[in-house]
């Protein structure tokens, strides 16, 4: 076990580093409340985090990372452009028998800015790669904006779009959502003996016959979901070509200068990712500029759907075997859903004191 | 001395007593008809700990009895990395449930846990909230919800007479053990096609923390 000492002083080094680069530092409560959390992050977080009961404030939450209350603050009364530091304890419930801490120190950096992403973007993966040099780590990097320009892009309703865009970040559903859009995978039995049924009666009938209506879901949103499923069923599959680009993109793995010219002969067959190639390309620029060897930067383009759930652009981890020592990205839409109707471009990424001072003492 | 932890009453008890005697460890309930206490006998050095099946997970767990008798849901529930804290030693070949989701019956275009995720998505859109789903299985069913990436559902917590929670307006699907289904459709509610979530069982279990001589030598005796 690395002391707790060394722990504190290393969180306190990579903090005054921060500070240095610019950033202001912020202090957020440890105790929050559960709801907006759970709303953002949804059930899968009971999971991760210590929830608690307060019996006036209802369900509280021991801190789970600081980048909701940072972002509420600054929304709140943050001016811009902006850029914050912190340090201090988070708290992740561990449910298997292991040996990952379910208390540590986390300090972060992040940066509100309207002007010039990418280059926001490189300036925090720099701040990273230096404050982390020396240490034996292995830098991936990835852009969920490019995935999601795909989806905005292919050839179909803007239900099934939706649908797609929803679950970027779980894998496995998309996976299932494209297989059925694009034929590859054949309609469920059930669905095709109620569109069946639905041929000949309508929806009212059909629920009347099905039993007492109980719940809140009422009739109306039951049959406005069954006009959904008969439209739905009318619509034509996404064409080979572009679902092979999609599976294409999902798996491609490469060096980040590598993946940009694969990039682009994707964007020659699905033009919507154009623009967020260009991103991607104007990223690379900064990113050498600033030293980054973009020949053998990692590149993953499904880096970050699983892990970090609120990024919707650029995002990268450093990690040294199994464990992440640091990671972030970009989360403009969180910052919406956070703001009450204004929102500000983000980038903010937090690294683990602990992490790096166990590497220090292995070095 | 060996703790054998048992459910304190009902059938579980009884077909869990008739299962031990078959195998020449007689268990019998001493005192009154309430008073949760047995006794042992066939087998030398074994003590009958008289449980609610629902603790038995628990007290495995703390290795305060060393084999006990309950439900695969129970332990899975209860358990984080429930191997690494108990093994299976038999099926006893009774309890049989399964653990599932349901949705009322009047719900016509819901028949997967496809059909579910896409009904949370708009149910959230239109009442604000994450669609209910009431259970007492919560790790289990939350780690199935996940696995299958399904968003915008919360998990209520309900203790029993989970099937009237729908119509009492308290959630709109449920998760819960069922074995014929009845209670269900008496409830107006309808089993998901393709959530079967776990098949669960009466087991035998032994604690990771148990003496390995005395409880393998309890065990040679009734034949494992």
């Amino acid at each position: 076990m690395t002391p707790k000492a060394a722990i504190r002083a290393e969180a306190e080094r990579l903090f005054a580093a921060f500070q240095a680069a610019g950033a202001v530092p912020v202090d957020a409560d440890i105790l929050l409340p559960a709801e907006t959390l759970l709303d953002l992050y949804g059930e899968d977080i009971r999971a991760r985090a210590y929830v608690t009961t307060d019996p006036l404030r209802g369900e509280m939450m021991l801190r789970p990372d600081f980048t909701v209350p940072v972002v509420q603050a600054h929304m709140s009364h943050g001016a811009e452009p902006a850029r914050y530091c912190y340090l201090g304890e988070v708290f992740r419930k561990q449910d298997h028998l292991n040996n990952r801490a379910s208390e540590y120190l986390q300090v972060g950096f992040e940066v509100f800015d309207r002007e010039a992403p990418e280059a926001a973007d490189a300036e925090v993966f720099a701040l990273f790669r230096d404050a982390l040099a020396g240490l034996p780590l292995r830098a991936v990097t990835g852009d969920i904006g490019i995935l999601m320009a795909a989806v905005r892009g292919i050839e179909t309703t803007d239900r099934r779009k939706a649908a797609l865009l929803r679950h970027i970040w779980r894998p496995q559903r998309f996976r299932a959502l494209l297989d059925r859009y694009s034929g590859r995978a054949p309609m469920p039995e059930a669905r095709a003996a109620l569109l069946d049924r639905l041929a000949t009666g309508t929806p009212e009938a059909l629920i009347a016959a099905a039993g007492p209506l109980i719940g809140l879901r009422d009739a109306e949103e039951i049959g406005a979901r069954a006009q959904a499923l008969l439209e739905d069923a009318k619509v034509a599959p996404i064409s080979a070509l572009e679902a092979a680009m999609l599976y294409d993109l999902l798996q491609l793995q490469a060096p980040a200068q590598a993946a940009l010219s694969h990039l682009r002969g994707i964007s020659a067959h699905l033009p919507a990712i154009g623009a967020a190639v260009d991103r991607f390309a104007t990223r690379l620029e900064a990113l050498a500029a600033r030293g980054v060897e973009v020949r053998s930067l990692a590149f993953e383009a499904s880096h970050g759907r699983t892990a970090m759930e609120y990024y919707d652009g650029f995002v990268f981890s450093f990690v040294a075997g199994e464990d992440i020592v640091a990671s972030g990205g970009r989360y403009d839409a969180l910052t919406a859903v956070l703001g009450q109707g204004r929102s500000i471009p983000a980038v903010g990424a937090i690294v683990r004191p602990h992490l790096v001072a166990a590497l220090r003492e292995a070095v | 001395m060996v703790r054998i932890g048992v459910p304190s009453k009902g059938r579980l008890m009884e077909k869990t007593f008739d299962w031990f005697g078959a195998r020449g460890l007689r268990m019998t309930k001493t005192g009154s008809e309430r008073e949760y206490a047995g006794v042992v006998d066939g087998v030398a050095g074994v003590e009958l700990v008289m449980l609610s099946a629902g603790e038995i997970p628990r007290e495995l767990a703390a290795g305060r009895i060393d084999l006990g008798v309950t439900g695969t849901d129970l332990v899975r529930d209860k358990l984080a990395d429930w191997q690494r804290q108990v093994s299976e030693v038999a099926a006893l070949g009774f309890g049989h449930a399964d653990l599932i989701i349901a949705v009322p019956a009047s719900w016509i275009d819901v028949d997967t846990v496809d059909d579910l995720d896409a009904v949370a998505a708009a149910f959230r859109l239109r009442h604000g909230f994450r669609l209910r789903i009431a259970t007492k299985y919560h790790r289990l069913v939350r780690d199935y919800l996940t696995a299958q990436g399904v968003a915008d559902y919360q998990l209520v917590d309900s203790q029993g007479a989970t099937e009237g929670t729908v119509k009492n307006l308290t959630a709109e699907a449920i998760a819960d053990i069922t074995s014929s289904g009845e209670t269900l459709r008496a409830n107006h509610l309808k089993v998901l096609s393709d959530a079967l979530i776990l098949q669960s069982q009466a087991m035998l279990y032994r604690s990771a923390l148990a003496d390995a001589e005395e409880v393998s030598a309890v065990l040679g005796r009734i034949g494992y």
